[in-house]
């Protein structure tokens, strides 16, 4: 329906005696790029969008036609515009046919044979091999030509045995590589060259620079900024062997020097080591510029720039830091890193008695030599008279009203709380639950193992309130539908593990109280 | 002796002996946390509590005084009103009987209550309560103390502690001064008691009604404070200090600071150096 539209509206259109159009350019096909048609005419540009692409093909050869048919109309008239309105159609058309033309030999050769040999026109051999032309942009747009992996070790200085001059030849390609990797070459370039004529001994001296350059100040920085940001979560152990100024030998366990001769080639394994793994990170991280175009000078500044827009961007973005701590404190809630609160073992019971001897010194000091601290402040006639006091003043006011100030009473009952909580993950028993010695040995250890559940499943229902808290009033009701079963779960789970334990110890035997 | 069951009754019946510390000299000294009236009536109304838990409850107080020691209540003898005024009356008689026991008017620092004296009349009563017939409820002790150790007590609160362990008697120790006692740590430890020094002396009646309440049967249920440690060291049996390092009578365990020729408990003596005997064999 589409098509007949379209036809129907080109139809319109070439009634028209000439619409002017110049040319066409479409947008490359890809998923989520909107197809777009830009024609251009003598007064400006129009820009499509069609729904899909295979709509907007249909107009493109159509309007493809309508434009070769009014280059062929217009030819007679203006020998001139012809051939202009051929190159003004395909600049980049040119390039890709070129391109194309090289890549494939059997292409050249039916080109020689066909447009050459004047048996079709450019445009007819190019006609019917569109789809060739799209595909191959496409496709060369897409992919990118990474680096070599292999690393520049086979540099060899050519050398003239007469002069001292050290000759390196340096491809562009190569020459980038090396700004890549070793950014201080490309500082000390950037610093120490001046002009372009002379930039072919500087390189070989930034060469013999670079071997020197062991401690790489620029890359030692870079290390350091992105181990800052790596996630507290992940093995730190691991990304110290990244660290190239602390951990000799990168923390390789195996590594212990025995040889004299060994020991002297160490800081060369070192920076060995640390070569690959740089090399391995430009690698990765691909072209960022261009190769081909520039010299080494701009290859140099392209590099430098680029690390410099990183680093600014880092810099403005004030938040990095903020969003580290705030990653380390989140990190930190997470229960496997915490360090264990209280130790697995069952602490001694008895205390070391030295505590208690400081302080029980005084009290023995005190017995034996009189007091010092705890003095009566009456005489013992005095004080027996304020306790009887003390007594009748209860007699005659009475309790007070409350007993205890509930705020009190609350703060006494959360420190008990905790207190009782916090020693219950003592794993030492009490020596006088008998009643556990008197089962085998097999069923106090199930016991112990099944009351470490217990206390795990009694905090999942303060997690489960807080959970229902802390949703808003109107979902509320939703989650505390959910949260329901969980809890009737919880709930049968402790009153069958209560019944058992009533079992447990009836079979123990209660011990009667009165047996002597 | 024959065993007593305490299967006819219920089994959160209790039958509680609170032992109070009467030591005027502790209480109007510093080392009180908080003035006696207001002790007092939170223990009072801690009582009330407890005779209110169930109706077959008994509730029997001891006054541990500074010369002598005397029951002040029992709850067993019916009376329901007045009680507070009954107790408060008899308690009054009692510090008047203790003070014309004080002979000496010199008394080191704030001295030590007579903890042994009414420990072993709690003891008593309760034998006799064991006595009585099959139906009883399970008797607990509970022992509201300020006073320091006095480590001359230490051998009779030592025994003590042992027949309370033997009749199956747990000791609660709810410690009212500024330090820690050992006596009654060691007390609490070994018959399996509760031992609590209250951080907060105004909250005590919350201490008391959560911690001290429980009855037997419930214990077995409930997380009850723990010390974090025990101070287990014994006074010398000659001297009376706190040591934590001596030489010990191989035949009666008793506990002396320095070496002795003979042991003044049970007159064995202590033998000749191995090299001598060993010697003498050669000679002869």
């Amino acid at each position: 329906m589409t098509d007949a539209q379209v036809v129907k509206r080109a139809k319109y259109k070439s009634s028209v005696k000439d619409p002017g159009l110049r040319g066409h350019k479409s947008s490359k096909e890809g998923a989520n790029r909107p197809a777009l048609l830009n024609l251009t005419q003598d007064q400006g540009n129009y820009i499509f969008e069609f729904e899909n692409f295979s709509d907007r093909e249909i107009c493109r050869d159509f309007v493809a036609k309508a434009i070769a048919f009014s280059g062929e109309v217009g030819g007679p008239t203006s020998d001139k515009a012809v051939p202009q309105k051929d190159e003004q159609l395909s600049s980049a058309e040119m390039e890709r046919r070129i391109k194309l033309l090289q890549e494939d030999i059997e292409l050249q050769k039916l080109h020689k044979q066909f447009v050459i040999g004047d048996v079709l026109s450019e445009t007819e051999f190019w006609a019917t091999r569109k789809k060739l032309l799209d595909v191959n942009a496409s496709r060369k747009a897409k992919q990118r030509v990474g680096l070599k992996s292999e690393m520049i070790f086979n540099v060899k200085p050519s050398s003239d045995g007469q002069s001292n001059r050290v000759t390196f030849n340096l491809t562009p390609e190569m020459i980038h590589q090396i700004f890549a990797e070793k950014p201080a070459v490309r500082q000390a370039y950037i610093n120490f060259v001046p002009n372009k004529a002379a930039y072919v001994s500087q390189a070989a001296e930034d060469e013999e620079l670079a071997v020197f350059l062991r401690q790489d100040a620029i890359l030692a920085n870079e290390t350091r900024q992105k181990i800052r940001k790596v996630d507290p979560t992940l093995d730190m152990e691991a990304d110290e062997g990244d660290d190239y100024t602390h951990i000799p030998g990168h923390g390789l366990a195996n590594e212990d020097i025995k040889d004299e001769l060994e020991a002297q080639y160490e800081p060369f394994k070192r920076s060995f080591l640390q070569d690959i793994n740089r090399h391995a990170a430009v690698v990765l991280e691909g072209r960022t510029i261009d190769v081909e175009t520039g010299d080494t000078r701009s290859v140099a500044e392209a590099l430098a720039s680029t690390k410099r827009v990183e680093l600014a961007k880092e810099a403005s973005d004030g938040n990095v830091l903020q969003d580290r701590i705030d990653r380390i404190v989140r990190m930190a809630e997470i229960e496997d890193l915490q360090a264990p609160r209280d130790p697995p073992v069952a602490p001694l019971c008895i205390k070391d008695p030295r505590d208690y001897f400081d302080s029980q010194q005084v009290n023995a000091l005190n017995q034996l030599s009189g007091t010092r601290q705890m003095k009566s402040r009456l005489s013992t006639s005095e004080a027996y008279g304020s306790l009887r006091a003390h007594i009748s003043e209860i007699r005659t006011t009475g309790f007070s009203d409350p007993i205890v100030r509930p705020e009190v009473a609350f703060q006494v009952f959360n420190s008990l709380t905790q207190n009782i909580s916090s020693s219950k993950y003592q794993l030492g028993k009490n020596p006088h639950e008998s009643i556990l010695d008197t089962l085998p040995s097999v069923t106090k250890e199930e016991l112990l193992l099944v009351s470490r559940l217990r206390d795990a499943m009694s905090k999942i229902y303060p997690k489960l309130q807080e959970i229902k808290e802390s949703v808003q009033s109107d979902t509320r009701h939703q989650v505390s539908l959910l949260v329901q079963p969980m809890l009737q779960a919880l709930d049968a789970a402790f009153a069958h593990y209560e019944l058992d334990q009533q079992k447990r110890y009836a079979k123990g035997g209660e011990k009667p109280n009165g047996y002597a | 002796m024959t065993p007593v069951s305490s299967k006819q009754y219920a089994d959160d019946v209790s039958l509680l002996m609170v032992l109070i510390d009467t030591n005027p000299l502790f209480w109007s000294s510093t080392a009180a946390p908080l003035p006696f009236s207001k002790f007092l009536s939170q223990v009072l109304s801690f009582l009330n509590s407890i005779l209110l838990l169930n109706q077959l409850n008994q509730v029997m107080v001891i006054a541990t005084g500074l010369n002598s020691c005397d029951y002040i209540y029992d709850s067993s003898l019916g009376l329901t009103t007045q009680r507070v005024e009954t107790l408060l009356q008899k308690l009054e008689e009692f510090v008047i009987k203790d003070e014309e026991l004080n002979k000496d008017d010199s008394v080191d620092g704030i001295g030590s209550s007579l903890l042994s004296g009414s420990l072993s009349m709690a003891l008593c009563y309760i034998q006799r309560v064991f006595r009585s017939g099959s139906l009883h409820p399970q008797p607990r002790i509970l022992c509201m103390h300020g006073s320091q150790d006095g480590p001359g007590q230490y051998v009779a609160i030592m025994n003590s502690i042992f027949s309370a362990q033997r009749s199956m008697v747990p000791i609660d120790s709810c410690v009212i001064g500024s330090q820690h006692s050992a006596f009654l740590q060691q007390a609490s430890y070994i018959t399996g008691g509760v031992y609590l020094k209250p951080q907060q002396p105004d909250g005590l009646f919350q201490y008391l009604t959560t911690v001290f309440a429980t009855d037997l049967h419930s214990r077995n249920f409930l997380q009850l404070p723990k010390p974090v440690g025990v101070d287990f060291r014994a006074s010398c049996f000659c001297h009376k200090n706190t040591i934590d390092m001596g030489y010990i009578c191989s035949v009666c365990l008793s506990i002396f600071c320095k070496h002795h020729k003979k042991c003044s408990t049970c007159g064995s003596a202590f033998g000749q150096p191995q090299t001598n005997v060993s010697t003498s064999n050669q000679k002869s």
